[in-house]
C-alpha cells in the first residue's frame, strides 16, 4: 500500500513524498514504515509509543481513530495519509 | 523566503476580508527549495472552529488529506498555510505556535482591520521537531508570474 508523507516528515523518509509498504493492518503499515525509516518514529509517536495527538492517520478518506485504529485492516490498493493538524488563532488581547 | 504571485497574495488577503470578523484559513501549494518556499496555488479551506471563529481556526484533517492527495497527483507540495487575524496584528500568537507542526512550512498571517486587509506577514516554522521548533520572520517576495489557482 502507499503511505503519503507530509512535507515536514520527508526529510526523515529519504525526501520521498510516498512510500510503499506491505501490511495487513494500519499498525503493521506504520511499524513497517518506521522500520524502513527509523527517524520517522519519534515524529509520529511519543516515547510511550502513542501516536502523537496532532498526527492524524487517514485510511483513504477515513480517520483510523474512528475505524479500528491500529487493527484496521488494509489492502494493497489503499492509501494511508499522514497529516499533522493545522490550527491556531489570535490571542484574546494584544496580538 | 516566501515567493508568491501578486494574484495569490491578493487571494489570501481577500479571503480574510470575506470571512471578517471571523478568521479565514487555507493552504499554500507549491514547491520547497533550499532557501525558499514557492507558492503556485492557494486553496481556501473552511474554518471548523464554529465555537470561536473570531479568534480560532482549524482546518478539517479530512480536507487536508484530500488536498494533500490532490497536490501529490498534480506534482505539488503543501508548502504553507494562511489565516487571518481580525482586528489584530499580523503576528503569530502563542496559540499559533503551539498548534504549528509543519516544520519547514510557511505560516502566513494577514491582519484584517475593520474588514480591510492591512499587513500580511510570513513566518517559517524552523527546527527539527516539537522540541526545538521556532517561528522565524520570513521575507515575502511577490513574483510577477500568475499562480495556477
Amino acid at each position: 500500500m502507499k503511505v503519503l508523507i507530509p512535507t515536514p516528515l520527508r526529510q526523515y523518509a529519504d525526501k520521498r513524498d510516498a512510500v510503499e509498504v506491505s501490511a495487513a493492518t494500519v499498525g503493521e503499515a506504520l511499524t513497517n514504515l518506521t522500520k524502513a525509516h527509523p527517524e520517522l518514529k519519534k515524529h509520529l509517536f511519543t516515547d510511550a509509543g502513542q501516536l502523537r495527538a496532532f498526527v492524524n492517520i487517514y485510511l483513504n478518506d477515513e480517520d483510523v481513530r474512528y475505524l479500528s485504529k491500529d487493527q484496521t485492516p488494509v489492502s494493497a490498493t489503499d492509501t494511508l495519509t499522514i497529516v499533522p493538524s493545522i490550527a491556531g488563532g489570535r490571542n484574546e488581547s494584544g496580538i | 523566503m516566501l515567493l508568491i504571485s501578486q494574484s495569490d497574495l491578493d487571494e489570501v488577503r481577500s479571503h480574510g476580508e470575506a470571512t471578517y470578523p471571523h478568521e479565514c484559513c487555507g493552504v499554500l501549494l507549491g514547491s520547497m527549495h533550499e532557501e525558499r518556499n514557492e507558492v503556485k496555488a492557494t486553496l481556501r479551506c473552511g474554518n471548523t472552529r464554529l465555537d470561536s471563529p473570531q479568534n480560532r481556526y482549524n482546518i478539517d484533517p479530512r480536507e487536508l488529506v484530500r488536498i494533500q492527495r490532490q497536490a501529490h497527483e498534480r506534482g505539488l507540495d503543501i508548502v504553507g498555510f494562511y489565516h487571518s487575524h481580525p482586528d489584530h496584528a499580523a503576528q503569530w500568537s502563542q496559540t499559533d505556535f503551539a498548534e504549528a507542526h509543519w516544520i519547514g512550512c510557511s505560516y502566513v498571517i494577514t491582519s484584517v482591520q475593520k474588514g480591510k486587509s492591512t499587513e500580511t506577514n510570513s513566518f517559517l516554522l524552523s527546527g527539527t521537531g516539537e522540541e526545538d521548533k521556532s517561528f522565524q520572520d520570513e521575507e515575502i517576495q511577490v513574483s510577477a508570474s500568475v499562480g495556477l489557482r
